[in-house]
């Protein structure tokens, strides 16, 4: 027996496996992750909270914004005035991508979706899938709705935006696409530190923590490192009037992209290594 | 059909499953025993790729877990009742995992049936005492109606209405012709469900056998013998090569002669015998015997082979 080890055995006893099935594709475990992401609370939760913030917080500060705007405020820009609920709503939209995997971790629930789908890139691709297209929807949404909402705020006080105007309609898609991607990030995120806490605290750290670190550092340093910072050039696809030291929209946001791909990558990669884990 | 082959895990300095090595046939329960830290939890999640082997391999009916087209219409294994997302409710925890391997979503009402819940499909898994999880983890090892399945210490914690469930269960799986993988620490639960034992200690290999043949080969076999006449008695038997030993009610318990030899000394001696009982090993005795040298911690000896916590039965 122990010399046939590499040998495919040519005799099966027994009942043959299941036969006349079809093979498990990518598609099956896409449906999977679907289903267990619309079942959870959590959900619901993250994304009624995200759009309670953007559309919310965006209305808000549109009308204080356009009430107090007065000459040495800077540049008047409506459309990002309108989208500013957006910084508090990639959080929520990060703690939903962050816990699509730290909460099969935290229940041990990742041991049985290995066992389901032992395939490890295939379930990570399908996780993101889905939740991408969640975050996606519901951040083009936000955006847009933020968006009308935030004009009929700010008209009377300031001048208002319309999307016929340039750069408008593609600050409103790229600002659901902005936090849809930072969703990502924390999906990546999660995939490669596996605790809820650690995977959070990562996400604050790049989108908020670390920028304002760099405050400190004399202007030599300060100034690339800033125009670079990944999350910081990907938030530029939702600016109309460009500042001093930014990378162009689409190329800030091209690379905040491959930033999150090199991460899914890492996560990718550590996943395949490790053993299933979990509580 | 499973066949595992020089199967060796380390986690980090520590060596929790040492170039083990065997098949687990169709048709019959197997048990696989060893005493807590053996290796057998670590065993289970790497025949279903959980962990990675640091070396050796392990097939399916010929195929290694992940290359499986279908892995739960191939196998169905219930390793820890509690791995699953309290948050959510039975029934869509089963759907889930139907759905990641093509299985028709009416197979999750068959499931929640054949196991008993449900009543308690709608509601979420959080709530569920162990009993349920563990009928839940069942439901969920069947959804594919899988050729092999494999359970880890299925029985613990659950009480005797659950656990005569699972054994029934277990056997009924295995008339079937269905591979039948049990782990267990207990030799008495392992005695009354498996036809196989494969005993692993410390991580080795210590038995591949039927029930019949490890309870044979210990060598604690004894015979009770009552007397009126104990002195005599001992004096010959113990002539004659046997260790006897004199027990608090007058009778001996001797070992190291068969009973008709005690009988024929008996009687040439003109001893007149009350009593001459050989005794069972149980197959408890049996474990005891084969791996006392690789439980992992002695009790009061200390510990012999110190391992970090985390590493054993999750």
């Amino acid at each position: 027996m122990a010399s046939t080890i590499l040998q495919v055995p040519t005799t099966v006893i027994g009942p043959p496996p299941a036969a006349g099935y079809r093979p498990a594709t990518f598609a099956n475990a896409f449906l999977s992750e679907w289903t267990k992401i619309r079942t959870l609370r959590s959900t619901f939760f993250t994304l009624a909270a995200t759009v309670a913030f953007v559309v919310g917080l965006g209305a808000l500060i549109s009308y204080e914004s356009s009430v107090h705007f007065g000459p040495g405020n800077g540049t008047w820009d409506p459309t990002s005035t309108s989208l500013s609920g957006l910084v508090i709503g990639q959080l929520t939209i990060a703690v939903l991508g962050v816990l699509a995997i730290t909460s099969e971790y935290s229940t041990g629930m990742i041991r049985t979706s290995l066992a389901a789908v032992p395939r490890r890139g295939r379930l990570l691709a399908a996780k993101a899938a889905v939740f991408g297209a969640v975050a996606v929807v519901t951040g083009e949404l936000v955006s847009w709705v933020a968006f009308f909402v935030g004009q009929l705020m700010i008209s009377g006080h300031q001048p208002t935006a319309s999307l016929g105007q340039p750069d408008v309609a593609r600050a409103v898609v790229g600002g659901g696409l902005y936090i849809a991607l930072i969703g990502l990030m924390a999906v990546a995120a999660g995939t490669i530190l596996r605790y809820t806490a650690a995977a959070i605290t990562a996400v604050i750290g790049v989108l908020f923590v670390l920028p304002g670190v760099l405050e400190a550092l004399p202007n030599s340093w300060r100034l690339p490192v800033e125009k670079y910072w990944p999350t910081g050039a990907g938030e530029q696809v939702l600016m109309v009037t460009r500042d001093a030291n930014t990378l162009p929209a689409w190329l800030g946001f091209g690379e905040l992209a491959l930033f999150v791909a090199v991460l899914l990558a890492l996560g990718y990669f550590l996943l395949q290594r490790r053993d299933a884990g979990g509580k | 059909m499973i066949e595992v082959r020089n199967l060796t895990k380390h986690f980090g300095t520590t060596v929790a499953v040492d170039d083990l090595s065997f098949d687990v046939s169709p048709g019959m329960v197997t048990g696989f025993l060893g005493p807590n830290g053996a290796g057998k939890s670590t065993t289970m999640r790497m025949i279903i790729g959980l962990d990675r082997p640091t070396s050796g391999n392990i097939t399916v009916h010929g195929r290694a877990y992940v290359d499986l087209p279908a892995p739960l219409r191939e196998v169905g294994a219930l390793l820890d009742a509690g791995a699953l997302h309290g948050g959510r409710r039975a029934y869509f925890h089963l759907l889930c995992l139907a759905q990641s391997n093509g299985i028709p979503g009416r197979r999750v009402d068959e499931v929640l049936d054949m196991v008993g819940l449900t009543d308690v499909a709608r509601k979420r898994t959080g709530g569920f005492s162990l009993g349920m999880s563990q009928r839940l983890g069942i439901a969920a090892a069947l959804l594919g109606d899988p050729p092999v399945l494999m359970f880890d210490e299925p029985v613990n914690g659950l009480d005797p209405e659950g656990i005569r469930w699972i054994r029934t269960l277990m056997r009924a799986l295995a008339a079937q012709g269905r591979t039948v993988l049990v782990s267990s620490h207990l030799m008495s639960e392992m005695a009354l469900t498996a036809d196989h034992l494969i005993v692993i200690g410390r991580g080795r290999l210590i038995a591949d056998s039927s029930v019949d043949d490890v309870i044979r080969a210990s060598s604690g076999r004894a015979v009770l013998v009552r007397t009126p006449d104990a002195v005599a008695l001992r004096a010959r038997l113990e002539n004659a090569g046997a260790s006897v030993e004199a027990r608090p009610d007058g009778a001996m318990m001797v070992q190291g002669l068969e009973a008709p030899a005690i009988g024929k000394l008996a009687a040439e001696g003109g001893t007149v015998l009350y009593e001459l009982t050989p005794q069972e090993v149980s197959l408890e005795e049996a474990f005891m015997e084969l791996t006392q040298d690789s439980v992992e911690f002695h009790a009061g000896a200390g510990p012999t082979n110190p391992v970090p916590s985390g590493v054993g039965g999750r």
